[in-house]
């Protein structure tokens, strides 16, 4: 939650607006406000504000009995991110959990009806699927009956098996196809102006669960006015990162110890700088001055900066020449290019780099439909729910892309695993690999020495529930028919 | 063997790891080692040397002096090596800086406070119960160590602690001071049990000093037997080398210690133990030179034994060498079923099944052990199997020859067991490397057969990925009954029809299969009285149906008559062909095509069969079939079909050649007018670009906007180009024919063949490296030009001219270097998948959970549907559940005509567009060679 949406939130409730301001800037959010105590508040107001507006804070959720703030302020954030509209609920008083699944339609609740009668159990998206197909059809009570009683039966029969090895199932039918992938880079769906990495090297980037992709892209939608070209570019140009080196030249002045820099006038017009702004933002480290520059023969006066070394170090002015050039005058950090594409009627910019924190701060951006490659960012920002539905959706995409079709089953479950326990864990030694309880396992996989030593000192038992161990001491293993018994009881026979 | 492991109910519950404190390995020692020597003048083993026979036995002959066991019944005995000095253990160095950076250099205690060692002790123990991993607990002890180390006094004794830093690999510094491991041993025995749990040690199992080896095991010799070479001499282990320096050292240590020698020369024998104990340990520890053997090759120690793809873990724990198993080279054989594998006599004479000697099957066992190993078959049959080994109840093995085959025979009682050569209907596992998804290895019934190679049908290539161009395959031949079970109901080629990756068809025609189908069933094939017969006797069918036209007088037999015989007879299906037009086009246009397969009744009345119907991957009736008729109607129709498309095509004949490529005189004319116009349009983008009147993309340099007009131009030449060429060639050319049905190649191979090669690229940008700014010295450098950078001209029917055939060249090498490069990356990552879910498992309650319980997902993929029970991922196939329910309703009816569908049979899923595009483009990417 931003300052301003918490100076608001407290407003709302009827903190003074001093106080509010005083506790935003010093960070609290509505949420650590709630779990916080009069003591702690102490530090930064008066006391007695302090107790009123714990008062009034924690009172706020007994207006609206959906949320239960106090209660559970990690998973209330966490789950906005999954939903269609991903806005972090930013004016409410807590953020409301939204209903993830869309509300059940006529259609559907009398499938649902039916299913009840006869007893039998679908999964919402046959519900769904049917409920569609259904739509527009008269057909009889009995009919219909028979219909649902059909499709539960054929989905029944189509259940996978108890004692399924699934996670090898889906771990082969992954890495299968691997085999048949290409390893080049190509141009982004429909912008030719971008790479991206496609195929096995991003399948790997995925499982890996990279930081940051080897190429990072964006596709930012807008609110109002995706017709609107002009704004698009307008807003293009805002976002699109410019250092000073992309609109200046920077150059070093040895004799007097300093560095100047001139601005261009074209290349500033063609990123949208204005000249005030480029004071602006140079107004701390440098000075501006009226400058001769000598151009070819010719000596002209131009407008620039300059910026003193202060102490006669070449050391230190080539620092300060590095400082200048990488210093940003505008735009986001990390969007090294916003590049506009037509999508049907809409527009839509594509950037090379991404920031999903930032881009979704802008006011103008729709957060429903703007997303990143970046798994990692889309874990900081949304959460893990999203990184999951992330994870399920590039690589799946990767796979479409080279026309290999894999079950999205068998990509939900990698995900899920990789998901599993809060935070994003990469497939190998680092992640999952590295945290199986077994110590046969993790041996057999790698860094066998390191796992073993350590096993002995921590006196670690392994009790030989999963694969590896079992085929390593020689035994069935736990999976499919080697997880259950049979016991034959000959019939007895009478004397 | 058989007897022994009968019904064995036992399980190993758990393995527990632990340290070896000097007392336990004294007392699991059989002997204890001084001498280096290891055998005597006369080659027997030396008494409390290396090798003694204490150790266990490696010789036949000779019996353990320990156990009293003969060579296969000893497992071998540990010994020990007393240490004059102690030595650090090498693989332990972190956890002991830890510990004598967190505890005291006086009292022993933790640098921490009662109530922050308590602070960490309840986390620990809330971990434990919430069921933290390992590696959750090592974050907090390295946290707590952390914690203590920072502290610079004690706050128990009140002890200035001092600075230690590890001089890697094994020497303490206090201040720079060096630490002894005598030193560092009696400081670790002060650490009291309770600190050390804090520190995620379990004392009871591992204190602290036995880290400081005191008495080193020595391994039983069955783990380093030395080989006797030919020439008589003794050639030791790695590690029986190594234990040799250990003793060396350790000898001459004692011996200055003892005679009191200077200091210093003490601590360089002392450091020198040190060296070989550590490589001893690890020989490849960073810091200090790795052990050498005489010749100049690093030893093998302990840690390289176990560790990377050929240590003890990976190759010999996780993978084990098996018997009754062979591999030779494979072969097609289209006669055989999809279910079965020709296996070659020499083979099935060596490969046995077990066969328990019961009353019920007495007197035929006898018969057969009576025939000897290598029977005559009688007159007609051409094998029968022989025995091999005769087991008696007391687990000993009576070789059967020929000579000794009639009295064994007599021998034979029940409770033997008697191992019979393969027969036609045995259950045998067959496999290809790679075996990268469980289809790699399937279960295939015997035909035993004369000549050398492995023999399966057609369509089984595509789960194993096999070819015939020097493939080998593997075959094991199951020994229990229950792997014979589980084998038939899980894991026949039947079975595994669907798969699980994408819900549909791995096995299905390929190739001639598709051809032949084609030939078969396009527009209206006919065939005579002869050749129908000819083509249905290939399945078995005696009696012709009634002819399907009669012309002239004659009796013939339409080819989607004939193909309709194989089809359940309630098969309702609706589906576009392969040889259908790209892209969307009306049913009637279809129609025209005959590229609309409607099946009503198992009756084909219109539409080709090909790789949309019959084909491995894609084939619609196959997977139809395979889902609501079950695996054997599968298997059936699977092999059905393909005879038929064999019989066909061996009745019409199909050829394919160069010829196929010819197009007319003007149709060349066209071609080259057009790449000419190529070329020049590029020469102008070049001519622009050198003025700097090209228009620059957004975002791009003026050079880059330059290489993509370029690329763009050149690849609609291409284009172009193989278009002109394809509309001289029609359906009735060979090569098209195999292009459109989908049985090989592509339009795209063709119009390369016969129209133009097109641009060569070497990562994905057209060639510029070789020379100082040019390809190659044919051109001007600087040359930006079409010829200059990679243009192929030429088809490949026509020629290369020698710069574009080293240009093709130049791409092919790409390709090549990629499959590579793949292939070990590729496998890399499935080894880390199949590594990360192996554990995973479907409980009873539907959820997937790991070996910890934990639960991953409450209901596999959300639906808990087995995707290769899936209708294309889908989990049911409602259209035809409504179709079959609703078929007659009005409404549904109307539902039908409104989406513009034919009267039966045909949904929207059956209409939506192939994902065909994708798989021509990899196609591209291909090298056209073929290993």
């Amino acid at each position: 939650m931003s300052r301003a949406a918490t100076v608001e939130a407290l407003r709302k409730r009827g903190v003074a607006k001093k106080t509010a301001e005083a506790l935003a800037d010093a960070g609290f959010t509505l949420e650590k406000l709630v779990s916080s105590n009069p003591a702690r508040l102490k530090k930064f107001i008066p006391e007695k504000d302090a107790v009123r507006v714990l008062q009034k804070v924690t009172a706020a959720p007994a207006e609206k009995p959906a949320a239960k703030p106090a209660k559970k302020p990690a998973r209330a954030r966490a789950k906005p991110k999954a939903s269609a509209e991903g806005v972090p609920a930013e004016k409410e008083a807590a953020p409301e959990v939204p209903q993830k699944a869309p509300n059940v339609s006529k259609g559907e609740q009398e499938i649902y009806d039916g299913l009840k009668e006869v007893g039998r159990y679908l999964p919402r998206s046959l519900v769904t699927e049917l409920a569609a197909k259904m739509h527009g059809i008269k057909v009889g009570r009995k009919k219909l009956l028979e219909v649902i009683t059909r499709v539960s039966d054929r989905y029944e029969s189509h259940r996978i098996d108890p004692n399924e090895s699934a996670g090898i199932v889906s771990a082969q039918s992954i890495g299968e196809p691997g085999t048949q992938m290409t390893m080049r880079t190509f141009h982004y769906a429909g912008v030719a102006e971008m790479n991206v990495t496609l195929g096995l090297p991003r399948l790997i980037e995925i499982v890996d669960a990279r930081r940051v992709p080897s190429t990072p892209i964006m596709e930012i939608h807008i609110k109002e006015g995706a017709r609107d070209l002009d704004k698009i570019r307008r807003i293009a140009q805002e976002i699109e990162m410019t250092n000073l080196e992309d609109i200046a030249d920077i150059e070093t002045d040895l004799v007097n110890m300093q560095v100047l820099v001139f601005p261009d006038d074209h290349r500033m017009k063609a990123r949208g700088v204005a000249y005030a702004e480029l004071e602006e933002r140079l107004r701390r480290s440098a000075t501006p001055k009226e400058l001769k520059r000598s151009v070819g023969t010719s000596a002209k006066s131009v407008k620039g900066f300059v910026v003193e070394a202060g102490e006669p170090s070449f050391k230190k002015l080539q620092r300060i020449l590095e400082q200048m050039k990488t210093t940003r005058i505008k735009g986001l950090d990390g969007i090294r290019r916003a590049i506009i594409r037509r999508r049907g009627e809409r527009y839509v910019i594509y950037t090379e780099g991404s920031n999903l924190a930032k881009v979704l701060e802008l006011p103008y951006a729709d957060p429903s439909q703007t997303s990143t490659n970046s798994i990692q960012e889309i874990y900081d920002v949304l959460g893990v729910e999203a990184a999951r539905n992330a994870i399920i959706k590039e690589a799946n995409d990767t796979l479409q892309e080279q026309g290999l079709t894999v079950d999205i089953r068998h990509i939900m479950l990698v995900s899920d695993m990789m998901t599993n326990d809060g935070d994003v864990k990469a497939i190998g030694r680092h992640g999952i690999s590295g945290r199986k309880s077994s110590v046969l396992a993790r041996a057999a996989f790698e860094i066998t020495a390191h796992h073993l030593l350590h096993a002995a000192i921590t006196g670690e038992v392994d009790s030989l529930d999963g694969v590896a161990e079992n085929v390593i001491v020689g035994q069935p293993v736990t999976l499919g028919t080697g997880a259950v018994n049979l016991v034959y009881r000959p019939p007895q026979v009478e004397k | 063997m058989m007897s022994g492991l009968r019904g064995v109910t036992k399980r190993i519950k758990a393995i527990k790891f632990a340290l070896l404190s000097p007392d336990e390995i004294r007392r699991m020692s059989a002997t204890k080692i001084i001498t280096a020597d290891t055998y005597d003048d006369d080659g027997f083993p030396i008494d409390m040397g290396l090798m003694d026979s204490h150790l266990g036995v490696i010789e036949p002959g000779l019996r353990c002096k320990t156990c009293g066991g003969k060579v296969d019944d000893c497992p071998g005995h540990f010994g020990h090596i007393d240490l004059a000095m102690p030595v650090i253990h090498v693989g332990h160095v972190k956890e002991l800086k830890k510990l004598l950076q967190a505890t005291c250099r006086r009292c022993g205690r933790l640098l921490l406070t009662k109530q922050q060692a308590e602070e960490f002790r309840v986390e620990m123990e809330a971990m434990e119960e919430t069921g933290g991993g390992d590696a959750d607990f090592q974050v907090v002890t390295k946290e707590t160590a952390r914690e203590a180390t920072k502290r610079q006094r004690c706050p128990h004794c009140g002890e200035e602690q001092q600075k230690i830093t590890l001089d890697k690999p094994t020497t303490f510094r206090e201040n720079g001071h060096k630490l002894t491991p005598k030193e560092v041993r009696e400081r670790l025995e002060r650490i009291p049990n309770e600190d050390l749990r804090v520190l995620g040690f379990n004392p009871d199992v591992a204190r602290p000093e036995w880290m400081i080896l005191t008495a080193l095991l020595v391994p039983p010799v069955t783990v380093r037997p030395s080989i006797t070479l030919e020439s008589g001499d003794r050639s030791e282990d790695d590690l029986t080398h190594k234990l040799v320096d250990v003793l060396r050292i350790n000898q001459r240590l004692r011996e200055n210690r003892d005679a009191g020698a200077p200091q210093l020369i003490v601590e360089d024998l002392w450091e020198l133990l040190q060296y070989h104990v550590t490589t001893y340990f690890d020989n490849q520890t960073s810091g200090i030179p790795p052990a050498r053997h005489r010749s100049g090759r690093p030893l093998k120690t302990l840690v390289q034994r176990l560790k990377g793809k050929e240590g003890r873990f990976r190759s010999n724990l996780s993978g084990k060498r098996v018997n009754f198993s062979a591999r030779t080279v494979i072969s097609p054989d289209p006669v055989l079923s999809i279910n079965e594998v020709g296996v070659p006599v020499e083979a099935a004479r060596e490969l046995t099944v077990p066969i328990h000697v019961q009353s019920y099957n007495h007197d035929i066992v006898k018969e057969w052990v009576k025939r000897g190993p290598t029977p005559a078959a009688p007159v007609g049959e051409f094998y029968i199997p022989g025995v091999n080994y005769v087991i008696r109840s007391d687990g000993r093995r009576i070789r059967v020859t020929d000579k000794n085959a009639e009295a064994v025979s007599e021998t034979v009682e029940i409770g033997y067991v008697v191992e019979r050569q393969l027969v036609d209907g045995d259950i045998v596992l067959f496999n290809r490397q790679p075996s990268l998804h469980r289809m790699s290895m399937m279960a295939h019934e015997v035909r035993v057969m004369p000549h050398k190679t492995f023999r399966f049908n057609l369509a089984v290539c595509p789960p194993y990925n096999a070819d015939f161009d020097g493939d080998e395959m593997n075959l094991h031949v199951l020994q229990s009954e229950e792997a014979r079970a589980e084998a038939r109901v899980l894991m026949r080629v039947q079975e595994h029809i669907l798969s699980p990756r994408f819900g549909g068809p791995v096995i299905g025609g390929i190739h001639d299969h598709i051809t032949g189908a084609f030939l078969l069933t396009y527009k209206d094939a006919k065939f005579s009285k002869e050749e129908t017969a000819y083509i249905l006797s290939k399945i078995g069918i005696r009696d012709l149906p009634p002819p399907g036209v009669k012309k002239g007088g004659l009796e013939y037999w339409t080819g989607k008559q004939v193909f309709s015989m194989i089809l359940p007879k309630d098969l309702s299906l609706t589906f576009k062909s392969s040889i259908a037009p790209k892209g969307e086009h009306s049913l009637r246009e279809l129609r025209e095509e005959d590229a609309l397969v409607v099946i009503k009744n198992g009756e084909v009345s219109s539409g080709t069969i090909d790789e949309n119907a019959v084909g491995a991957f894609k084939g619609k009736i196959l997977d139809k079939i395979a889902r609501d008729y079950g695996p054997d109607a599968a298997r059936e129709f699977i092999d059905k079909a393909t005879k038929l498309a064999i019989g066909a095509i061996m009745v019409r004949g199909f050829t394919t050649g160069i010829d196929d490529e010819d197009i007319p005189e003007e149709a060349k004319k066209q071609i080259a007018d057009v790449l000419k116009k190529a070329v020049a349009d590029v020469e102008a983008l070049v001519e622009a670009y050198k003025r700097g009147e090209l228009e620059q993309m957004p975002g791009r340099s003026l050079e880059e906007t330059l290489e993509v007009d370029a690329m763009k131009t050149l690849g609609r030449a291409r284009d172009t180009a193989g278009q002109i060429a394809g509309k001289h060639l029609g359906m009735e050319n060979s090569a098209v024919i195999m292009a459109r049905s989908g049985a090989r190649g592509s339009m795209l191979n063709l119009s390369q063949m016969a129209g133009s090669i097109g641009q060569q690229a070497v990562r994905g940008e057209r060639l510029s490296r070789g020379y100082w700014n040019r390809t190659l010295p044919h051109f001007r450098k600087g040359d930006l030009g079409a010829e200059a950078k990679g243009f192929v001209r030429s088809s490949y029917k026509s020629g290369l001219h020698p710069t574009e055939y080293f240009f093709h060249a130049m791409g092919g090498r790409e390709g090549l270097v990629d499959t590579a490069v793949r292939t070990s990356r590729s496998g890399y990552m499935q080894r880390r998948l199949i590594n990360a879910l192996e554990d995973l498992k479907v409980k009873e309650d539907g959820t997937v959970r790991n070996t910890a319980d934990t639960i991953i997902q409450f209901r596999f993929g959300e639906d808990g549907v087995d995707p290769s029970r899936s209708v294309q991922g889908k989990p049911v196939d409602v259209d035809d559940i409504l179709q079959e329910i609703l078929g007659e309703e009005p409404s549904w009816q109307e539902r039908l005509k409104e989406q513009d569908m034919a009267s039966y049979g045909l949904t929207e899923k059956d209409m939506a567009p192939e994902i065909s595009d994708e798989e021509v483009e990899v196609e591209e990417e291909e090298p056209t060679t073929e290993e």
